[in-house]
């Protein structure tokens, strides 16, 4: 008579919390030395850390300057326009965070579309005497309100700019794809201050003499300009990874162009290179910072010129520490949704 | 016997002295036939022949370089109206599925009457859900193609083919990726596609389906039509000595 094979629990020494310990951290002689000797450098740094923070660091540079490293010269009294933007922000954001469609409904992308513009003029206002919205020059405006006007106008604008110029490297007309391959190539080979020095004095001689673009402007062209060209080589590998099957397929239901790229091509190729588009945009939103060279004051040039305040003198520490914290709160906010972004559009992979 | 209905003389495909390079490769070396209107035409032939080139010639998926084809009275050219013309005619399905992988099942079905024929996205759907049932798996509407085993996602690129109402399917060795056990499913849905009176040329080289619907056979090889007959002739009586060595390779096993 066959004897039924006893179904055995696994020896608690390979399983649970004292399972994981064992596996993970005390394996070998050497994984145990390696344990004790990172539990205690954890210990020291941390204690340092916290102690500093805690008791040593004097955040008041931070408290009584909040509104500074925030909006910097935008006038006080004019500040609730600033608020009132966020405010619109972060409501779309919360929609389109619940939402959770894919794909994201009608009116939340004309929501988002018509948001610019508003917020654009809200910020900026009419005219000098206008008594509702008075005028804000943008080269005005500094703190952590330039830096994500850069970085979002920058990232916005250079996105559908870098997705012409892949295609137009890609193009069957020579000289598209030889103007495309050339802007591309020299934007890459130049560093990014040096295009943000160019678009600063070259701009002017370029446009007529009627647009005069302010200092912010021009730094936005420059760094739009400059994000577009790495866009373009990002989505050309997303585009390089489509198989020729899919155009097969494509143009054999009778698709033209236009709607083979615009349905199955681009569609497949923008969803892989999200992580590398995304980690582009990271690093625009960083290189904002670049801007002090042509004299504008992002948060970074704004806690510069607060570790000069008379009455904080010596807290460099507090004021980069406060700077770094943002700037970190912004970038892996980015790297979250983008990392949502994938799961959500994962659906269907091959 | 099948397609009473339509006049069967009427030739939907010319082709007259066509000829194609690859570089200095020549693919196809002055391809003359004509296929009438609800013919069935199965075309086999060794690897590297060129019957997949020749297939793919006629909805211009690859382009000839002389001679004339002339699809349901429209010639190729390049002239993209005649081109867009005839592809919306002309279904096609392919070894590799090629189907969308972003797209739902019946989105795959339902894009092109939507896009290219401006059909409402109600009635394109309504089709598609239809073709989806003539090929048996309707219920997988709502999941997308990399859920689907092989023999369902060809099924369903005979329905995103089919959606498009074309006169015309080409099948270019739609079983050849399958795993033997689902060759057959997708061999029913073409063998009732053929009944239905669809024209068909499909380049494959499953004997049995030649043998329960194909009219013709054509034996392609270096480039050109080696021999063509009916179904039952071709089999019983090939004429030429390399149509005999391909035979016996293929259905000694």
């Amino acid at each position: 008579m066959a004897v039924q094979p006893k179904i055995l629990k696994p020896p608690p020494t390979e399983v649970g919390l004292l399972g994981w310990l064992k596996k993970n951290l005390f394996s070998t002689w050497y994984n145990v030395l390696l344990t004790i000797f990172s539990v205690i450098f954890i210990y020291f740094v941390s204690r340092a850390i916290i102690t500093w923070v805690v008791r040593d660091a004097r955040w008041e540079v931070v408290t009584t300057n909040f509104r500074v490293f925030m909006i910097g010269r935008y006038p006080r009294e004019q500040a609730w326009r600033v608020l009132v933007s966020l405010g619109i922000i972060v409501f779309l954001a919360f929609l389109t965070w619940v939402s959770k469609g894919n794909p994201i409904p009608r009116w939340l992308v004309i929501g988002w579309l018509l948001s610019f513009p508003l917020i654009g003029i809200l910020l900026r206002g009419f005219s000098e005497e206008s008594s509702f919205l008075p005028l804000v020059s943008e080269d005005i405006w500094s703190g952590l309100l330039l830096t994500l006007v850069l970085a979002i106008v920058g990232i916005v604008a250079s996105f559908p700019l870098g997705v012409l110029l892949a295609l137009g490297r890609r193009s069957k007309l020579p000289a598209i794809k030889v103007l495309c391959t050339v802007y591309i190539e020299t934007i890459r080979g130049v560093p990014l201050i040096s295009v943000l020095f160019m678009s600063q004095l070259m701009l002017p001689l370029f446009l007529p003499p009627e647009i005069r673009l302010g200092t912010v402007m021009r730094a936005l062209t420059g760094m739009t300009l400059f994000s577009a060209a790495y866009t373009a080589e990002n989505v050309r590998g997303g585009l390089a990874a489509i198989p020729i099957g899919q155009y097969e397929a494509a143009r054999a239901v009778g698709l033209n162009e236009a709607l083979v790229m615009g349905l199955i091509v681009l569609p497949q190729a923008l969803r892989a290179v999200i992580p590398a588009i995304v980690g582009q945009f990271i690093s625009l939103f960083k290189d904002t910072t670049l801007v002090i060279i042509v004299g504008l004051l992002d948060l970074l040039g704004i806690a510069k010129s607060v570790t000069g305040q008379k009455e904080f003198i010596g807290l460099h520490k507090e004021v980069y520490a406060f700077a770094a914290a943002i700037f970190f709160i912004c970038c892996f906010t980015m790297s979250y949704a983008s990392r949502r972004l994938e799961q959500t559009l994962g659906v269907g992979e091959r | 016997m099948h397609n009473d209905n339509l006049n069967p003389t009427e030739d939907i495909i010319i082709y007259r002295d066509v000829h194609k390079w690859f570089g200095d490769f020549h693919v196809l070396r002055g391809v003359n036939i004509t296929i009438k209107r609800g013919e069935v035409v199965v075309v086999c032939g060794p690897s590297g022949g060129g019957k997949s080139t020749f297939i793919r010639t006629i909805n211009r998926l690859e382009e000839h370089q002389r001679g004339d084809i002339i699809v349901d009275g429209i010639e190729l050219t390049n002239d993209l109206r005649n081109i867009h013309a005839i592809q919306r005619e002309i279904g096609m399905v392919f070894q590799s599925f090629n189907l969308f992988p972003h797209l739902k099942v019946i989105d795959n079905v339902s894009l092109a009457p939507f896009w290219v024929r401006k059909w409402s996205k109600e009635e394109a759907a309504r089709v598609a859900m239809e073709l989806l049932e003539r090929v048996g798996i309707p219920e997988q509407a709502n999941k997308y193609p990399g859920q689907l085993s092989g023999g369902q996602q060809q099924r369903v690129a005979i329905a995103r083919a089919l959606a498009m109402q074309p006169k015309i399917m080409l099948f270019d060795e739609p079983t050849s990726a399958l795993d033997p056990e689902m060759i057959k499913e997708v061999l029913d849905v073409m063998i009732e596609l053929a009944r239905s009176g669809m024209t068909m040329i499909v380049v494959t080289h499953e004997m049995g389906f030649a043998k329960e619907v194909a009219n013709r056979i054509i034996f392609f090889s270096d480039g050109n039509i080696v021999e063509q007959n009916t179904t039952e002739e071709f089999f019983r009586n090939p004429r030429e000595a390399r149509t005999r060595l391909f035979l016996s390779q293929i259905l000694t096993h």
